[in-house]
């Protein structure tokens, strides 16, 4: 039989305003954005892999440093930004569910719920990279001081010296070479800085597409004809709040179980 | 065969088989997904703070992650809708995962075989 | 049936279509902001032709340099700059975008029946983020350039080099982007727009092999994206994960640098071996033999081509135990790229060939890949590597690789698509001469740097002892050759797009969709939406491309362009 080439009669109903030229229809132009999406967050996961590749070996090399600049952020604002990005996770599902229902003063409401939440995790963190400004904690600047200031100072570094394993050059370091164990603590701070920086220029941009979706949702745009562009954002939110989940606990609570 | 796959245009469409379906999840799922994720974060608080490296060395580390691996399952699967999604999501979810894992592995094995004293 | 027929091979003269995509539209408005794929493949082409040709005028100095022994032509300094600016120019601006930028972005959507890519605007983007990105790279390389190779190896590239690291370092950060959503669009592109009956085992081998470029490009080029930004803060805060005097790890820079970049050698070969794939199979006018092992050892490659990146790093300080293990992966990779050459090897038995200029380049990759890929197999090899490290035998290898592989490719693939992406002929003459001319001088170039690099000639110097001398001169002497080689497509393709006769649709006479629709195609590429009913590569009866009143089945060409002057 010969092979031919046919009329495929794509148009044969009426189109929905969003559909894209070069699609046939919203079904395929959804799965589109859909794959596309996920294909992205894909690339975003390589992203931060790279940087918790960096975290993984420097956590491994110097454990002790780690685990004293990880008692030098305050766990309870972190644990703080924590619930606020998970109600912020619970809202933007929210907002998908209303758009899938075709809700819009939900939709609204929803949005402008999480870009508040956002915000304000957004405000908290500059309060703590403000607070780690006032203590001389940050990395690039020529007056980092590691070292705690007050009675601390010694009970840290007597969890230090107990904490360093026995015939390890860690241990040398430890007791005999604060200026080099300072490095290290450095090397925590710019960690935690790049990768929090990182995720919270995540957050910046999250905020801008929620402030899309939101000038959407007023239009009318989305309903449960065409929700795409509101499902695509969700996994985005989610997503940055994924990658807070790996950081809290590995920023924030690595080293609390030494003060115990 | 041939003829099968002529068959099979008559109602064809573009690209793969549906992937992405369009799945209204009820709200007492999100709800009960919250909830976990909130007791998942208070339950992280609470461990870091006991020494479980007496257990074995890492423990703390280990416990913390597996918490956050579950919670990032709920996200993924519910919040993120890839349990009604199709093959191709998943795929690239656990690919993705994967990557991470064939970077992370790779890249230790060097260290982590070093001679003692050199990255040790 | 015959009056189903899209396309219509009896005509003695092709036409040249009054409407196609690059007549619609002549304002420069019309070309900035399309979001035609086919559009922006040609803005691709003019653009990395400028690279490619910026990156052989250093080429070409660094082998004026090395004529002679001693360095009279420019300072250490000066060379590190050329072969450093070379290597990222070529690399970064030329070989990653060419076949998949200009012919993947031409064809993809063509070859699977659809009106576009999946996202035309991130399209768009995609080529505005690698024009900022080469702005900025060149921008550097005026102000003063960069002088730490391709490579940036750390911490010289943090803390000692004292040119032009940062500007650099962002102009290919955010090329990478460009690359990321490229992969991106040609993976969704490919799983959502093919034409209704174009299952996944009827696409063309080309779009195999852009689909397995397109993961590489997603999961490797990020992790390229946060070195380099790691690179820069480093430079610009004096933070040392990097720098062993402040405690950290320039070893861990060559993982995270090779984890891309050795995936991005993968990234430059692959869309080769899919245009090989098809000049072979269509040339030869027979199925591919093995379609299936081909598709497949793209994936394969694709993905064990992540598993290899330690082999750059064998002479570094890398545990032994992880160089057997890299090693050994290595040869693995081989399998699949062998899997590939033996299958083309078999296609073209009792094919019946013709000669025209694309299958040329497509022999030659060939033959130049097999050999860039066994001495490969050498620098795998952990013991014989630490011999070969950084000499003369890494630059021909993966020059044999890149030029040989990649370039060659390249070429070939743009005189195979030439008629269909301008709808004109160029000179067969004037292509195969220069298709020969371009074969001589690259082997006559990197041959002689084997057996340099095996007697010890280290790379990235810019003097020599003197008995190095007579193989470089032959070295030099090929490169003028090439030169002159990869000038002539400049003029006669130009020279086509004016006085070259119209192709007409299908000048090869071949089965392929892209080849179901007219020369230059409209701007939504099939007027009427195209149902596959033939497999890939099938010159039976079946095709509908022969009808019985002409019987074109044995000929190889029946619309003769050239010779009727």
């Amino acid at each position: 039989m010969a092979a031919h080439i046919e009329v495929h009669d794509a148009h044969g109903h009426i189109h929905h305003p969003a559909l894209q030229h070069h699609f046939d229809n919203m079904e395929q132009q959804k799965e589109a954005v859909s794959i596309g999406m996920w294909f992205f967050l894909v690339q975003e996961i390589m992203f931060f892999g790279g940087m918790f590749l960096v975290y993984l070996l420097f956590r491994s090399k110097f454990p002790m440093a780690f685990a004293v600049g990880s008692n030098h952020l305050n766990m309870w604002l972190g644990l703080l930004n924590t619930i606020v990005l998970i109600v912020s996770s619970l809202t933007m599902a929210m907002a998908v569910w209303s758009a899938q229902t075709s809700k819009r003063n939900l939709q609204i409401i929803f949005i402008i719920a999480t870009m508040f939440l956002g915000s304000v995790f957004l405000g908290v963190k500059a309060y703590e990279y403000y607070d780690k400004y006032e203590s001389n904690l940050i990395p690039f600047s020529n007056t980092f001081r590691w070292e705690p200031e007050g009675e601390h100072l010694i009970e840290e570094r007597k969890m230090i010296d107990e904490h360093a394993a026995p015939n390890s050059v860690e241990r040398e370091m430890v007791a005999n070479n604060y200026y080099q164990f300072g490095n290290k603590v450095r090397i925590f701070f710019w960690i935690y800085f790049a990768m929090t920086g990182l995720h919270a220029l995540h957050m910046i941009i999250g905020l801008g597409i929620m402030l899309w979706l939101l000038y959407g949702a007023i239009r009318n745009r989305f309903s449960s004809e065409y929700y795409a562009p509101v499902e695509i954002s969700g996994l985005y939110w989610h997503f940055v709040d994924i990658v807070w989940i790996f950081l809290f606990p590995l920023l924030y609570l690595l080293g609390r179980h030494f003060l115990e | 065969m041939r003829e099968n796959v002529v068959g099979d245009h008559e109602s064809a469409s573009r690209g793969d088989e549906s992937i992405v379906h369009d799945h209204v999840v009820p709200i007492p799922v999100y709800l009960g997904v919250f909830a976990i994720l909130m007791v998942g974060t208070a339950l992280t608080v609470i461990v870091a703070q006991f020494d479980l490296d007496k257990i074995f060395t890492g423990a703390n580390t280990f416990v913390a992650l597996l918490i956050a691996l579950v919670k990032t399952s709920f996200v993924v699967l519910f919040f993120m809708h890839v349990r009604y999604s199709g093959r191709l999501i998943w795929l690239s979810v656990l690919g993705g995962g994967f990557w991470l894992l064939i970077m992370f592995a790779f890249t230790m094995q060097d260290y982590l075989t070093r001679a003692p004293g050199v990255y040790h | 049936m015959q009056e189903n027929l899209v396309i219509n091979n009896t005509q003695n003269l092709p036409v040249y279509p009054k409407l196609n995509y690059l007549n619609n539209g002549h304002t420069v408005s019309s070309w900035l902001l399309t979001k035609d794929h086919k559009r922006i493949a040609i803005l691709y082409l003019l653009s990395v032709s400028v690279f490619f040709m910026l990156g052989g005028i250093y080429a070409g100095l660094i082998r004026l340099e090395l004529l002679t022994p001693k360095g009279d032509l420019v300072e250490s300094g000066t060379y590190n700059k050329l072969f450093t600016h070379h290597g990222i120019l070529m690399i970064f601006f030329f070989l990653i975008p060419s076949i998949p930028a200009v012919l993947g972005n031409f064809l993809i959507p063509i070859m699977i029946g659809a009106k576009d890519l999946a996202f035309p605007r991130i399209n768009l983007l995609s080529w505005y983020l690698y024009i900022a990105g080469a702005s900025f790279t060149l921008w550097a390389l005026i102000q003063g350039g960069v002088d730490t190779g391709w490579t940036f190896y750390t911490p010289y590239s943090t803390t000692f080099s004292n040119t032009y690291v940062i500007a650099t370092g962002l102009g290919i950060f955010i090329n990478g982007f460009s690359s990321i959503l490229t992969g991106l669009n040609f993976i969704v592109t490919i799983h959502t727009m093919r034409a209704p009956g174009m299952t996944w085992f009827r696409l063309p081998l080309f779009v195999w092999a852009h689909y397995a470029t397109s993961l590489v490009m997603v999961l490797g080029t990020p992790v390229l994206a946060i070195t380099l930004l790691l690179l820069v803060v480093e430079r610009v805060g004096r933070v040392g994960i990097f720098d062993p005097a402040l405690g950290g790890d320039p070893i861990l820079f060559q993982h995270l640098f090779w984890f891309y970049s050795h995936p991005a050698v993968y990234i430059m070969v692959l869309p080769g071996m899919g245009v090989v794939s098809e000049l072979i199979a269509n040339f030869s006018r027979k199925r591919i033999f093995g379609y299936t092992f081909i598709a497949f050892s793209s994936i394969a490659i694709a993905v064990f081509g992540f598993l290899v990146w330690g082999h750059h790093m064998f002479a570094s300080g890398q545990s032994p135990y992880a160089g057997l293990v890299f090693s050994f992966l290595s040869m693995v990779v081989a399998v699949p790229s062998a899997i590939k050459v033996f299958n083309w090897t078999a296609t073209l038995y009792k094919g019946s060939i013709s000669y025209d200029t694309p299958m040329l380049y497509g022999l030659f990759f060939i033959g130049l890949f097999l050999i860039g890929g066994l001495t490969g197999l050498f620098l795998g090899a952990m013991g014989l590597d630490v011999h070969l490290t950084d000499t003369y035998f890494v630059v021909a290898h993966f020059h044999y690789v890149m030029v040989g592989g990649a370039v060659l490719a390249y070429l070939g693939g743009l005189h195979y698509w030439w008629p269909k992406m301008f709808g004109r002929m160029y000179s067969e003459f004037w292509s195969k001469l220069s298709a020969m001319i371009i074969f001589i001088g690259f082997n006559l170039t990197f041959f002689p740097q084997f057996i340099l690099g095996y007697m010890g000639m280290p790379r990235r110097y810019h003097a020599y002892p003197e008995e190095f001398q007579v193989f470089n001169i032959f070295s030099t002497a090929g490169a003028s050759v090439l030169a002159v080689g990869l000038f002539l497509p400049l003029f006669y393709l130009t020279y086509s797009l004016i006085r070259g006769k119209a192709a007409g649709d299908n000048p090869w006479l071949l089965p392929g969709l892209e080849w179901r629709t007219t020369s230059p195609p409209p701007t939504e590429n099939f007027i009427e939406t195209p149902i596959v009913t033939w497999e890939a590569y099938e010159f039976g009866e079946e095709s509908g491309l022969y009808d019985e009143e002409t019987h074109h089945k044995s000929e190889v060409k029946p619309v003769s362009l050239f010779d009727q002057n």
